[in-house]
């Protein structure tokens, strides 16, 4: 048999025949998802479609994150039109406070490896952390899987990217090494690609690391990323999926990562990417730590370490989402995060926050945010007049120190 | 006749229509949004039935369906890119915005514009210049004469692939 990558491998063991890049195949999918900004949406498709019973309805899950708690009636009555779809239907429903969508899939092991996932999220890439194939699909996609069980999928090219060395510079993140992949790809250079992460580095990153390599393979316009599974550990027997040593991959990137230092993603783009010692002093008034990609425990602890018996800069706020409820607890039990509120932080519910602008923090005019997220899109965080940076947890929490950027130490 | 609205390359789905008014089921409120940081012109210059033409990977981002809805739901006709961010391709097809890959075009604001979904040809009748689209996979190409994946799903009950 041609020698396959690891996309092309689970989509064939899901087509029940050998697949390659380039075909089309239609695969049942292991599981789903929707959050409150797609699925009302999809449930109204779900119904126009005919849709009476979902197809496997444990297999189906309804978060409510995006805006949450509901910030006005309109939203509050989608939150309850997915309730009662969830109490109809059967289906898991996680309300608000449980966390951001990615977070709760994983920490729950909804998706395992091997899998094929499609989440309503542009981000559900970052289950490629676990060794699966997930996509992002919109609302009416998602309506044909929750009818049908399945999707119709072009299989993706991939490309390789081999992350040498076996540790990072004190201060250096996955966040760094995922801001480096998309300044080299750009923000439309993996289109319609998945990204497959390998290399020696990988022996060394933790789950969490492995989900913020994944989770950023949307910001270079990729269908799924997918870490090779060295190193992954789970508490739980799995398969492992390997690629072929000998499989096709449209480009190879090759980064030393024991060589990074940390980055930054200037305003408007993510793939505007610059070494955070060349925007060292720039002011901010304005730091965001969590989201799918930043707001896991490692993510605070290496906040807290940073800001620990210390104070942000007079003028300055630091807002913080844990990303679940489980974050959050384990958070809480180790002192996390009494050091960050100590330090000034305002803690947010779990959720995506001021993320996706609709609340929770939306920046005033002219104001310069510092963020840990995944998009500094003009107008992302809900205020145009805005400017967003983006960089890892301890660069944020080095910068609300100072009230400039600043490196973390 | 169909007017080019033209943008440039990477216009996010933040922008197309920003996340505080995507979590709607009324969609004249997402065309009342529409474009409105991008081009704060744009209703008032766009007509019913005008084009929508960008340059690489239009629609990146967020996988808010909303966005192509926003589009279709203020009358645009047809969006034409040189390529597309791969959720926003299938988002538009599947909700029946019909979407031309053309990665040669060189359309300009304000170009008189003529098209054939079922062939992907695309006419500038302003400058006497005629594109042809990319090909559609036959389920993408068979979803869009459907007018959308709801559509198809109610009559082909599944996916065909040929």
């Amino acid at each position: 048999m041609k020698p396959q990558t690891i996309a092309e491998k689970i989509l064939s063991a899901h087509a029940g025949y050998p697949v390659y890049a380039g075909e089309l195949c239609i695969v049942p999918v292991d599981g789903a998802m929707a959050t409150d900004t797609t699925a009302p949406l999809a449930i109204k498709a779900f119904e126009e479609m005919g849709g009476k019973k979902l197809a496997a309805p444990d297999k189906f899950h309804l978060i409510i994150d995006h805006a949450a708690p509901a910030p006005n009636e309109r939203i509050a009555n989608l939150h309850q039109l997915m309730r009662n779809f969830a109490s109809k239907q059967h289906c898991a429903l996680y309300d608000i406070g449980s966390g951001i969508c990615h977070q709760v899939m994983v920490d729950h092991h909804t998706v395992k490896p091997g899998d094929i996932f499609m989440g309503a999220d542009s981000h559900t890439p970052t289950y490629g952390a676990l060794n699966a194939f997930a996509c992002g699909v919109g609302s009416t996609d998602l309506a044909a899987v929750m009818l049908t069980g399945k999707i119709w999928l072009k299989v993706p090219h991939s490309i390789q990217v081999i992350l040498h060395g076996h540790h990072l510079q004190p201060g250096v993140s996955a966040k760094d090494i995922a801001l480096e992949v998309v300044k080299q790809l750009t923000i439309s250079g993996a289109t319609y690609q998945s990204v497959e992460y390998h290399g020696e580095l990988l022996h060394h990153l933790t789950l969490s690391d492995r989900m913020v390599l994944c989770n950023m393979v949307a910001e270079m316009g990729a269908k799924t990323g997918i870490v090779s599974p060295e190193g992954l550990q789970l508490p739980y027997l799995f398969n492992p999926v390997f690629a072929d040593k000998e499989a096709a991959y449209t480009r190879v990137l090759e980064i030393d990562a024991a060589a990074l230092h940390p980055k930054i993603a200037i305003p408007h783009s993510p793939d505007n990417v610059h070494d955070v010692s060349a925007y060292v002093g720039t002011p901010i008034t304005y730091g965001f730590i969590g989201t799918c990609t930043n707001g896991r425990l490692s993510d605070l602890q290496a906040a807290a370490n940073v800001l620990r018996g210390r104070s942000l800069a007079p003028g300055v706020r630091l807002v913080i989402a844990p990303a679940s409820r489980q974050v959050l607890l384990d958070a809480l039990q180790d002192g996390t995060i009494q050091t960050l509120i100590a330090a000034g932080a305002a803690i947010i519910n779990s959720g995506c926050g001021p993320c996706v602008g609709t609340h929770d923090g939306v920046p005033g005019d002219g104001e310069v945010v510092i963020s840990a997220a995944n998009r500094n899109f003009q107008g992302r965080m809900g205020n145009p007049q805005s400017k967003i940076f983006l960089a890892s947890p301890a660069t944020v929490a080095a910068s609300v120190l100072t009230g400039c950027i600043s490196l973390p130490k | 006749m169909a007017k080019a609205h033209v943008y440039a390359d990477n216009i996010d789905t933040d922008r197309i229509i920003p996340g505080k008014y995507t979590k709607t089921l009324d969609l004249s409120s997402l065309a009342a949004h529409v474009m409105e940081d991008l081009d704060p012109s744009f209703s008032e210059r766009f007509v019913q039935g005008d084009v929508i033409v960008a340059g690489d990977n239009f629609g990146c981002g967020s996988s808010r369906e909303q966005a192509p809805l926003a589009l279709k739901a203020a009358g645009v006709s047809l969006v034409i890119a040189r390529f597309f961010a791969r959720i926003f391709f299938r988002n538009a097809i599947n909700i029946g915005l019909p979407v031309l890959e053309i990665p040669d075009h060189t359309i300009q604001s304000g170009d008189e514009i003529q098209f054939d979904l079922a062939t992907g040809i695309v006419i500038n009748v302003t400058r006497n210049e005629t594109y042809q689209a990319n090909q559609l996979p036959p389920v993408m190409l068979a979803i869009m004469q459907e007018g959308g994946l709801v559509a198809y799903l109610k009559k082909h009950k599944d996916f065909i692939l040929s």
